[in-house]
């Protein structure tokens, strides 16, 4: 699958966010903004992110781009790069 | 056999709790380990489990109440036998200063509380105060002496001092985390009292570690990943295993060494506090088996679910700041452990190699040790081994 609204994207996105992180408001979150400076991230809360992400959207994704997942826009980006280009 | 199921005390710094809900019935079986209760206390909510196998006899607290630590909650008819005294030859304690909660507040934070209830026998005259009260009631400009003098009977809380305040004052903006502030306090605070702390320092080349790692989460799933934290677990618990001395309790004016080593792992909240629930026999499960418990941890952390076991196991802990904390941390033991190992984060730093000046990630491991139990020669033994495993990761 290639194509798919950016805002369905973000809001399956959002949804993946708020399972693993329940202690986050959905509607407090600033989707430009660092998830690490906004709600303390931490490396656990990274991979738990990237594990769902993962799953949710059959993508493999590296080690080296959990950095690419650390905010809510960039990790739609990512994701909407992946499905594009599959490597 | 009927044994008393108490309210056991999950850290230095609970008093009470809410009893939120049961989840046996009279008649049900329970097994030793299963969750019979839950509470609500400044950690979130968390699962009261049985230390029996056997029979609920009775529920003898009702959900929605506030119990004190040590109160009778339920009584079990157990097939096992009993080690410690049984019902009828220590007198168990009834619990005079349970608060009914109206029900749309029994869910809500522990700093609400409705009136107290009339207990059978006639009020004190002075009523006690928790010394977690007295500093909030100072902290609010009031007087304990008000406080004692107030109509009600039973024990002062918290919830009773901010209650006092708030019928005083215009309403402040609500603070849930308050309570976690105060709970830890109470318990670092006993730490820096009653423990003399020594601690030492050593900076780790974490290279080998990292590329350790690196490789071993190139080779797997994104779900089976490892974390640089569970490495340093991993050491610790090993390290603890063979150098006993820092694993167990100082209780009764003396150490009692611990023969399994349960790791508490301190887990920040978002927004402020910290829980340390531990993770069971860490010295003897390999690093994927204390990766998929640590994050089945940090997850029901993080959805404020915890089991009372995980709060009263831990007999050394492992602190660290995450990637974006300080170079060095200095720990505080959280008693009536004797040690805690801190970490700081990993940073590049040039560090000599073979005579060569070469840049490399470097960690500084900390520890704090109980000097009633060791020293500071068995305190470097440690953290050598420990950093000798770091260095050394397929020994993990």
């Amino acid at each position: 699958m290639t194509s798919m609204e950016p805002k369905d994207l973000s809001s399956r996105v959002l949804t993946l966010l708020s399972a693993i992180a329940p202690d986050i408001e959905p509607a407090s979150i600033d989707p430009n903004r660092d998830l690490r400076d906004q709600f303390d991230f931490d490396s656990m809360d990274s991979l738990h992110f990237a594990t769902a992400i993962s799953k949710e959207f059959g993508i493999d994704i590296d080690e080296r781009d959990y950095v690419q997942l650390s905010g809510l826009r960039k990790a739609c980006e990512y994701v909407q790069a992946k499905l594009a280009s599959p490597v | 056999m009927q044994i008393d199921f108490k309210l056991p005390s999950l850290g230095a710094d609970m008093e009470s709790a809410i009893l939120t809900q049961w989840l046996k019935k009279p008649g049900d079986t329970i097994h030793r380990g299963e969750a019979l209760a839950v509470v609500e206390t400044a950690k979130g909510l968390i699962d009261i489990e049985s230390f029996h196998d056997g029979q609920v006899a009775a529920l003898v607290a009702a959900a929605g109440t506030k119990v004190p630590v040590g109160a009778v909650l339920a009584r079990i008819d157990s097939e096992t036998a009993e080690i410690v005294p049984s019902a009828a030859q220590v007198p168990a304690p009834a619990i005079p200063s349970a608060v009914v909660l109206p029900k749309r507040e029994a869910s809500a934070m522990t700093e609400v509380t409705a009136p107290r209830t009339g207990t059978s026998g006639a009020a004190p005259h002075r009523r006690p105060i928790s010394p977690a009260a007295r500093r909030r009631a100072h902290e609010l400009g009031i007087a304990a002496e008000t406080l004692a003098q107030t109509a009600g009977s039973g024990a002062i809380h918290v919830e009773d001092v901010e209650k006092l305040a708030a019928q005083a004052a215009p309403p402040a903006a609500p603070d849930p985390r308050n309570a976690m502030r105060i709970a830890i306090g109470t318990a670092m605070a006993r730490s820096k009292r009653e423990i003399p702390h020594y601690y030492l320092a050593q900076a780790v080349d974490f290279a080998a570690a990292r590329e350790w790692l690196t490789g071993y989460n190139s080779r797997v799933p994104v779900g089976e990943r490892l974390i640089e934290g569970v490495l340093l677990i991993r050491a610790v618990a090993l390290a603890a295993s063979k150098i006993g001395d820092f694993n167990g309790y100082f209780r009764n004016e003396r150490f009692e060494p611990a023969k399994s080593v349960h790791i508490g792992t301190a887990i920040a909240l978002r927004g402020g506090g910290l829980v340390a629930p531990a993770l069971l026999d860490a010295d003897r499960k390999d690093l994927k088996t204390l990766m998929q418990e640590f994050s089945d941890l940090v997850t029901r952390v993080r959805s404020g679910h915890m089991r009372s076991g995980e709060f009263t196991a831990a007999t050394i802990t492992v602190t660290s700041l995450g990637s974006d904390g300080a170079d060095v941390l200095y720990p505080i033991i959280n008693p009536p452990q004797v040690a805690i190992v801190g970490a700081g984060i990993v940073t590049e730093r040039p560090w000599v190699v073979n005579g060569k000046l070469l840049v490399r990630p470097l960690l500084n491991l900390t520890v704090a040790g109980d000097h009633r139990v060791t020293d500071g020669r068995a305190g470097s033994r440690f953290l050598r081994v420990i950093a000798d495993l770091l260095a050394n990761p397929e020994q993990l």
